[in-house]
């Protein structure tokens, strides 16, 4: 049953995880409708997100609550350029309501295309790297690491609210009509947009694995098993945490652009504390650690949500939280720990001939009992 | 700290036979999630890429989509528009529907999340391709669905007050526009001799706007600014803005607060001593569903001003009164956007009528054409043809010990839109297009 | 001066709310290390609670004026939130201690169920409570100055609290065993500590104190689904800032957050004030990571 040839196994195992996700994905524009695949689309710019912050969370053990900033930062860099487009020689609509005369100096620089797209990633990975660089270095770990990255985006969308005269407000930026001259909402653009957004999932999916299996990958996940060991070992911690954390920055940043690009506005909304919490919920419910899983999780409960509110639209959070909740406490290594562990279970039955009954005495580091209660207490 | 062994994935020579189940697996997953996302879009969509057919007109029914937050912050008000508005689709359905058909509401929740609302407006519009929805709430959440209803050519019906300023080919706004509700106000106030006036509102786009609006007329007509103060979104701490106003003195405060900072602002305000007698507020975001939330003695005697109350005496509004609380209960109260967004529904079914088909082109032309008019609770309101903005009655009130308004002032017949404010010389600077 | 007196009793009050709102969150995540994302809710628990002790009680013991029913709405705040953590921690938390970033997204999830349960239970508008008698005014400074009596009968509330909380921890038989068993858990265990029963007994006391909060706070804002999302953040800002595992930290954190705030709102406005205490506060755990007062190296 199992390939024998063993170059065409390791292809299988190491490829087709990936290839299973990324068919089904390209494709879909053949057959979704366009109001489904721009859902799509917007799906997969969170599974970006995800990925970025599987890398932080799942490989690294910092749990990130800013990823909603850095989304945001991303997209708020991507709109304002786009918005410039949108209104021409003409100063952009929020900024006339609100009483400004001229355009604000830092929004000059975003009439460039060139300077809005490095801005994207540049702005998110500049922003983490300076606050992880200080938080990193006064040994901030776990729990605090995620509580300030949660106050931080709270700081955020409480400025970008207030200053409603450059940022839009609670509005946020909205009505954009063209990208790089074409009309943004056609079905041709979305579709092109779709694309694109799939590529660079695909091209920051690779990156990742290349980096996680990397000597860097294999240091991040000793770091998140035994930081002390590994500065002993002559390590710096904090370069090391606050690099992974800037890239999971600047693929946050990517992300929102993609998703400005898709949905047409920017707000707040987006980049606030109550996002944050899911993005992580996609990738807890995929499961950590893996990065297929990250992906998987983000299109899963982002259809999920979709799915439940759009069939019991007064109740559907009630389902929602009651779903996720048993996931978190059901599958503690999400959906790809689940498969991972139970579908092996099946097929090593089947290709060893044994029918007697696995578990008990099954030893699985990745799918073995929860640590004691007791720990880390 | 969360640590337990995770493998690293794809760590060549471990865990083979994990590993390969692990790709069937998510094979079988990612699959599953797609062909169910496929199947959902083959059931409910025409071909893709094609856009909807002409929606829905050569059968039995029409569908129209009801787009409001039913969670989230911004539920407290809008569950009780959702609400209304389906009132009004069974009261036509009853009466034997919309040019022969049956409406079907299509309802979906909007979260109080901007982007959200995008999402559902683009799914009621390109997939249910409803015919028409209606929706919203907060200035942000119109902002997110317009450009939607305007790049697929769908049409909203908005059922509340807003800044004005805006006049988008696809909406027709059944609230009021600054000039049928704050102007009005702000020269009540200054007609009863409070000139010193402090301006209190959310952090967000509507008080912002409003109070840009305000100050300009104050400046234009001898009033006076005593201060400007606003509190973030859902913000409950008012002890330090309420010292600010204390120091600033003013003779009356117009108040642009959303939502939950309302409840806690009046009742703080009480407890510091102020009654209406001593400093009136005239509030535009608080109608009778926010005076149940915040307590009529907390808000009693203190001023709002809208188009429509519970006690407006009209026939209509009596049946309508009864109506909604023979259908959701007797305490549930009335106010002005639900009956906007109860009377909307008729105005969009007359024009519908008018132009003899629920194609936007049509029922938009029908309206160019005028006399959309409709006895409303509220009395005679009419879809004006060109800004697409509705002419409504603007009344004053005062809130009473029991949580209903009183009218204390009205314009007597109905105000037209003007939601640029071209009549008024004083905001020629505002209004640039 | 009255001015002075009026920012200082400013100050003073609203860093006793957020303490009654973190004094809960103290126990839960400073002492158990639980990450509870429904903190929230189960101040909007309390809240509820008053809500319908206000409208089906009040009648029976002497009206809604004379507030009676208000000193017993506290108490079944305390209760009902209680057995709510209760509930919660014998069928959630306590499969997953030592996990604390999952309880955040477990619990997370059950703050969605449980608004949405309010929703459909208490129908989706705010309710309103209405004040006591001895509540309502305040006293009266010159120059028109007033101190509510609301925001004096909060300072005393969660001075009592902080006294029962106290005399909770240090003069009681459950109290020792709760000290006993975060210090060491192991060695109280050997001791003959049931762990697990002061564990669930623990996270009930940290619901029951923001079901306490939920209840106060019908007197100064809104009662309605959403709400603890107004609050929670703040929470979690206090407990981190006064360090996890020392009550002390907390009571001092809340008033040093309460005045920042109130001053510097004064100096700026509303909006600009939060973000900055909340600035301060992060640049604050860069020079101190564990906080104002805590003791334990972790």
């Amino acid at each position: 049953m199992a390939p024998r040839d063993s170059a065409l196994r390791t292809f299988v195992w190491t490829w087709g995880a990936p290839l299973a996700v990324a068919l089904p994905l390209l494709v879909a524009p053949l057959v979704l409708s366009d109001f489904r695949l721009n859902l799509l689309g917007k799906f997969l710019t969170y599974a970006i997100v995800a990925l970025g912050l599987d890398l932080i969370w799942g490989y690294g053990g910092m749990l990130s609550l800013g990823q909603g900033l850095f989304f945001g930062l991303g997209g708020y860099a991507m709109a304002m350029y786009l918005k410039l487009e949108t209104s021409g020689s003409r100063l952009p609509d929020f900024m006339s309501w609100s009483g400004l005369e001229a355009l604000p100096i830092f929004w000059e620089p975003f009439r460039s295309p060139v300077v809005a797209l490095c801005a994207v990633v540049l702005l998110p990975m500049a922003i983490a790297s300076a606050v992880g660089y200080l938080v990193f270095r006064s040994r901030v770990q776990g729990v605090y690491f995620s509580l300030i990255t949660q106050g931080l985006t709270l700081i955020a969308s409480i400025l970008f609210i207030g200053q409603q005269a450059v940022t839009g407000g609670t509005n946020g930026i909205t009505n954009l009509k063209t990208i790089f001259g074409f009309t943004r909402g056609a079905a041709g653009t979305q579709t092109v947009l779709y694309f694109v957004t799939l590529f660079c999932l695909g091209a920051l999916y690779l990156l990742c694995r290349k980096l996680t299996q990397s000597r860097f990958g294999r240091l991040l996940v000793a770091m998140r098993d035994d930081e002390n060991r590994v500065r002993f070992l002559g390590y710096n911690p904090v370069t090391l945490k606050t690099l992974v954390f800037a890239l999971s920055a600047g693929m946050a940043g990517v992300a929102g652009a993609l998703f400005v690009c898709q949905v047409g506005l920017i707000s707040p909304s987006s980049m606030g504390v109550i996002p944050s919490v899911e993005m992580v919920t996609w990738v807890a419910v995929g499961g950590r650690g893996t990065l297929i899983g990250a992906v998987v999780g983000a299109i899963l409960v982002s259809l999920g949500k979709s799915a439940l509110s759009e069939s019991y639209p007064e109740v559907w959070q009630l389902g929602f939280g009651a779903l996720f909740a048993a996931s978190v406490m059901l599958l503690p290594k999400g959906v790809s720990g689940f498969l991972q562990r139970h579908v092996a279970k099946l097929s090593r039955r089947r290709t060893d001939g044994v029918a007697g009954p696995a578990g008990g005495d099954e030893v699985d580091p990745a799918a073995g009992p929860e640590a004691p209660a007791t720990t880390g207490r | 700290m969360y640590t337990s062994g995770l493998d690293v994935e794809d760590r060549p020579a471990a865990g083979t036979s994990r590993r390969r189940a692990l790709c069937v697996a998510m094979a079988a997953l990612a699959g599953a999630a797609l062909l169910s996302a496929c199947g959902k879009a083959n059931e409910e969509a025409p071909a893709p890429g094609t856009t909807p057919a002409a929606p829905a007109s050569d059968s039995a029914s029409i569908k129209v989509g009801v787009l409001h937050s039913l969670s989230g912050t911004m539920s407290i008000s809008e569950v009780a528009v959702k609400d209304a508005t389906l009132l009004a689709i069974e009261e036509i359905n009853k009466a034997g529907g919309v040019l022969g058909k049956q409406l079907v509401p299509v309802v979906e929740d909007g979260a109080s999340d901007w982007p959200t609302f995008n999402e559902k407006a683009r799914k009621l519009v390109q997939q249910d391709a409803v015919a028409v929805v209606f929706g919203g709430w907060t200035s942000a959440s119109r902002k997110a669905m317009l450009p939607s209803f305007e790049e697929l050519n769908g049409l909203l019906f908005y059922p509340v007050q807003y800044e004005g300023l805006e006049q988008s080919p696809n909406i027709f706004y059944t609230g009021a526009e600054p000039s049928q509700q704050i102007v009005p106000a702000v020269d009540y106030l200054l007609e009863k001799g409070k000139k010193r006036i402090y301006l209190l509102g959310s952090d967000y786009v509507f008080p912002r706007t409003a109070n840009k609006i305000i100050k300009a007329q104050l400046a234009s007509k001898g009033g006076e600014l005593a201060g400007e103060e606003y509190l973030p979104l859902g913000g409950t701490e008012v002890s330090t803005i309420i010292s600010k106003i204390s120091a600033a003195k003013p003779d009356a405060i117009f108040n642009t607060l959303n939502g939950d900072s309302n409840v806690a602002f009046f009742k703080q305000f009480k407890d510091a001593g102020y009654t209406a007698d001593k400093l009136p507020v005239l509030s535009v975001s608080v109608a009778e569903e926010e005076v149940r939330g915040i307590g009529a003695d907390n808000i009693a005697g203190h001023l709002v001003s809208w188009n429509y109350y519970q006690t407006t005496d009209t026939p209509e509004n009596k049946k309508f009164v009864d109506a909604y609380k023979a259908k959701y209960g007797a305490t549930r109260v009335t106010d002005d956007p639900i009956e906007a967004g109860y009377f909307g529904v008729y105005l969009w079914k007359m024009a519908v009528e008018k132009a003899k088909s629920t194609e936007v082109a049509k029922v938009k032309e029908a309206v160019k054409a005028g006399g959309i008019e409709y006895n409303a609770p509220e009395g005679l309101v009419r879809l004006d043809g060109k800004n697409q903005h509705t002419w409504k009655t603007v009344r004053i009130g005062a809130v009473r010990k029991d949580g209903l308004i009183d009218e204390v002032w009205s314009s007597g017949k109905p105000v037209q839109p003007d939601p640029y404010l071209s009549a008024y010389p004083w905001a020629k600077e505002l209004a640039a297009k | 001066m009255n001015e002075v007196l009026l920012h200082a009793f400013n100050g003073l009050s609203l860093g006793s709310i957020l303490l009654l709102i973190s004094m809960g969150l103290a126990f839960s995540f400073g002492l158990m290390n639980v990450i509870n994302m429904a903190h929230g809710e189960f101040i909007m628990a309390g809240a509820y609670t008053t809500y319908v002790v206000g409208q089906h009680v009040a009648p029976l013991v002497g009206g809604t004026e004379a507030g009676l029913w208000f000193l017993l709405a506290l108490p079944a705040s305390f209760l009902v939130a209680g057995v709510l953590g209760l509930l919660l921690e014998l069928s959630m938390i306590r499969f997953l201690y030592g996990r604390p970033l999952d309880t955040l997204l477990a619990t997370w999830g059950v703050g969605l169920v449980l608004q949405q349960a309010a929703r459909s239970l208490f129908g989706a508008s705010n309710v309103q409570v209405s004040s006591p008698s001895w509540l309502s005014g305040g006293v009266a400074l010159s120059g028109g100055v007033q101190l509510p009596y609301k925001r004096v009968f909060l300072i005393a509330l969660v001075i009592a609290c902080i006294v029962a909380v106290y005399t909770y921890l240090h003069r009681s038989a459950g109290g020792r065993r709760l000290r006993a068993v975060m210090q060491n858990r192991e060695m109280a265990s050997c001791l003959g500590v049931r762990a697990r029963r002061v564990d669930a007994a623990t996270f009930a006391l940290g619901a029951g104190l923001a079901g306490i909060a939920g209840c106060a706070l019908t007197q100064l804002g809104s009662i309605g689904p959403s709400l603890g999302t107004n609050y929670i953040v703040d929470a979690f800002m206090v407990v981190i800032l006064g360090g996890l595992g020392r009550l002390p930290g907390t009571v001092v954190a809340a008033l040093v957050i309460g005045v920042a705030n109130t001053l510097l709102e004064l100096s700026t406005t509303a909006s600009l004030g939060k973000a900055l205490v909340f600035a301060l506060v992060i640049a604050f755990l860069q020079w101190r990571p564990t906080g104002l007062l805590a003791l334990r190296t972790r």
